[in-house]
């Protein structure tokens, strides 16, 4: 639209000017070469994992083993790892985020929730390698000698909880992962919530139904937004690599127990990157991280569809 | 309800503060002026500090904002002015979907694109990686921004005779200079955490280095060093460095804070 207004009038003025196209251009171009660095991306991490693919071909991702020493390369107990830990951490952080949310839209007073949201939004700005940092040395040592024994000694015939911890694992993981995420799911959820139009739950007051239920409506008239929410915060948990290569315990096994340790694709590359002796090696990494991008594409696409689907209209949505 | 949902927030704070706490408590035993000058020394030495870290730490920042605001700048400019149709639809669809992209993936990118061809690690490779996480931050918080600028504004611009390049650079962008400029400050403050990116493109280095060309410290990388290692004494080393890092960053993040909120009174 703007283009319409500026195009008419210098051309009433100056039949030939070149700065404009050459500005519109240049900052075509700009945005051109962010836009395009995603599928440089791609086609740089295919060129540099051919080697694994004509090797294994798409049977590289069910595939269990990991023996550098062979070059026999799978990614599934990486996928294994990725998936559970990040299930985990949605587990813990989903109802805190829309309980943190619902505070935040429904109950808080504005200049209390303004500043509740700017405090849980600074849990996202602490890096990744201090909450692996902190998982180290107080989160996985407060695990393994105060709350995993208990666990053990309560559900310690699931095959969930078996095996003796050292704090190092999958379920450590999680819970680091639940942190970094909360921010981000409850930004989206708030935002989402406040595109509800008011008239729904005042309505809904109006006919006698309590807060609780008119807060309920907000909730269903937002769900796909919610959900786009959800999604945006597993796609941070599948691709968080310190905090969780840091407590995760890095070994390639698929092991029912959460308490044990595992591996995720993520922290596969972070950790075996620069010793990967050999080009095979190195292009089951390279490989490993097309894997990841590739899911984390699909479930960013995902997400935002459907927060878009909910806040289209309803002016600024967190950036995430 | 308002009870238990408060609770949760309470419970999210409580975490924050949890950490914050613990860092601040942490890392000041360890943290002096010779920690801050010296470079580091061999364990059991007295006197090793993290200067070499803080000045990659700058320089890798610099180099990222050298490459990344400017492009990150005008491409934003762009998808605000000339944007609003099926192709800037698109590009904002990629621009996004960057956003999401986990910066592992980015240091392995660059190290492909980088670091094997030029065959060695150097500073330059990890300003590219931190440059690409910050560019769609800054393209989509310009865009935000400029979308804000009054459409009279252009209009009074144009009807004076400016150009639309003039209008752009000179009028719009120069109204949305504060928001964009605050977008910029947060990018940084990403940028500055991030390890993941630099573990192969930047690698680290033991001494203060200036050189872009040769591998290069950062705060974040020596933190993760530290921390794998057996030694208690680059653990507080470790604790102390995150103050450092969590400090500049919080700092960044409290400014951009008051000024936005100084701005919209």
């Amino acid at each position: 639209m703007t283009t319409n207004i500026a195009t008419a009038p210098s051309r009433l003025r100056r039949p030939i000017r070149l700065a404009d196209p050459v500005f519109k251009l240049t900052t075509l171009t700009f945005a051109l070469a962010i836009a395009s660095l995603v599928v440089l991306i791609v086609i740089v991490m295919a060129s540099d994992s051919t080697l694994t693919f004509r090797k294994f071909g798409f049977s590289f991702i069910w595939r269990e083993v990991w023996d550098p020493v062979r070059e026999d390369f799978g990614a599934l107990p990486f996928i294994y790892g990725t998936t559970v830990s990040s299930l985990i951490s949605l587990v813990i952080a989903v109802p805190l985020s829309i309980g943190v949310a619902v505070f935040l839209v429904e109950h808080a007073p504005r200049a209390l929730s303004t500043t509740i949201s700017f405090l849980v939004q600074l849990l996202a700005a602490i890096p990744s390698v201090v909450y692996g940092l902190w998982g180290i040395f107080v989160l996985a040592p407060l695990l393994r000698d105060s709350v995993y024994p208990r666990l053990q000694s309560a559900l310690g015939f699931l095959p969930l909880f078996r095996g003796t911890p050292n704090g190092l694992g999958l379920l450590t993981a999680g819970i680091i992962l639940s942190i970094m995420i909360v921010p981000i799911i409850t930004a989206v959820t708030t935002d989402v919530m406040r595109a509800v139009p008011r008239a729904q739950p005042e309505a809904a007051l109006a006919l006698g139904a309590t807060k609780w239920e008119a807060t309920r409506i907000v909730i269903q008239n937002a769900r796909s937004g919610i959900t786009g929410a959800v999604i945006l915060g597993l796609g941070r948990a599948v691709g968080e690599t310190m905090a969780v290569t840091m407590v995760i315990g890095n070994r390639p096994q698929i092991s029912t127990s959460l308490l044990d340790p595992s591996f995720t694709i993520a922290s596969a590359i972070a950790n075996e990157f620069t010793e990967a002796t050999s080009e095979v090696y190195r292009h089951a990494l390279v490989e490993l991280g097309l894997i990841l991008f590739v899911i984390t594409f699909i479930i960013n696409a995902m997400a935002r569809l459907l927060v878009w689907s909910v806040t289209r209209g309803h002016g600024k949505v967190a950036h995430v | 309800m308002t009870l238990l949902t408060g609770l949760f927030a309470a419970l999210a704070i409580t975490a924050l503060i949890v950490i914050l706490g613990y860092i601040a408590v942490t890392g000041v035993r360890e943290l002096n002026l010779s920690f801050l000058v010296n470079e580091p020394k061999p364990v059991g030495e007295p006197g090793s500090g993290i200067a070499n870290a803080i000045v990659g730490t700058v320089i890798l920042i610099a180099i990222a904002s050298v490459i990344g605001l400017p492009i990150g700048i005008l491409g934003g400019l762009y998808l605000a002015e000339f944007g609003s149709n099926r192709f800037g639809n698109a590009m904002r669809f990629l621009i996004d979907t960057l956003t999401g992209v986990p910066s592992i993936v980015v240091g392995v990118f660059v190290w492909g694109m980088m670091v094997r061809p030029m065959r060695h690690f150097s500073a330059l490779a990890g300003g590219v990686s931190l440059a690409i996480i910050m560019l769609p931050i800054v393209a989509r918080t310009t865009e935000e921004m400029i979308r804000l600028v009054p459409h009279s504004m252009r209009e009074a611009a144009l009807a004076l005779g400016a150009p639309v390049w003039r209008m752009s650079l000179g009028v719009v962008l120069r109204a949305a200079a504060g928001g964009v400029a605050t977008g910029a400050m947060l990018a940084i403050a990403r940028i500055a955490g991030e390890t993941a990116p630099l573990l192969f493109t930047a690698l680290s280095y033991n001494y203060i280095s200036t050189d872009i060309n040769q591998p290069i410290a950062s705060l974040t990388y020596q933190i993760y060093y530290y921390a794998g290692s057996p030694y208690d004494q680059w653990h507080a080393m470790a604790w102390a460095a995150t103050l450092v890092l969590v400090g500049l960053i919080l700092t960044i993040n409290l400014v951009v804070r008051v000024l936005a909120r100084q701005r919209y009174q």
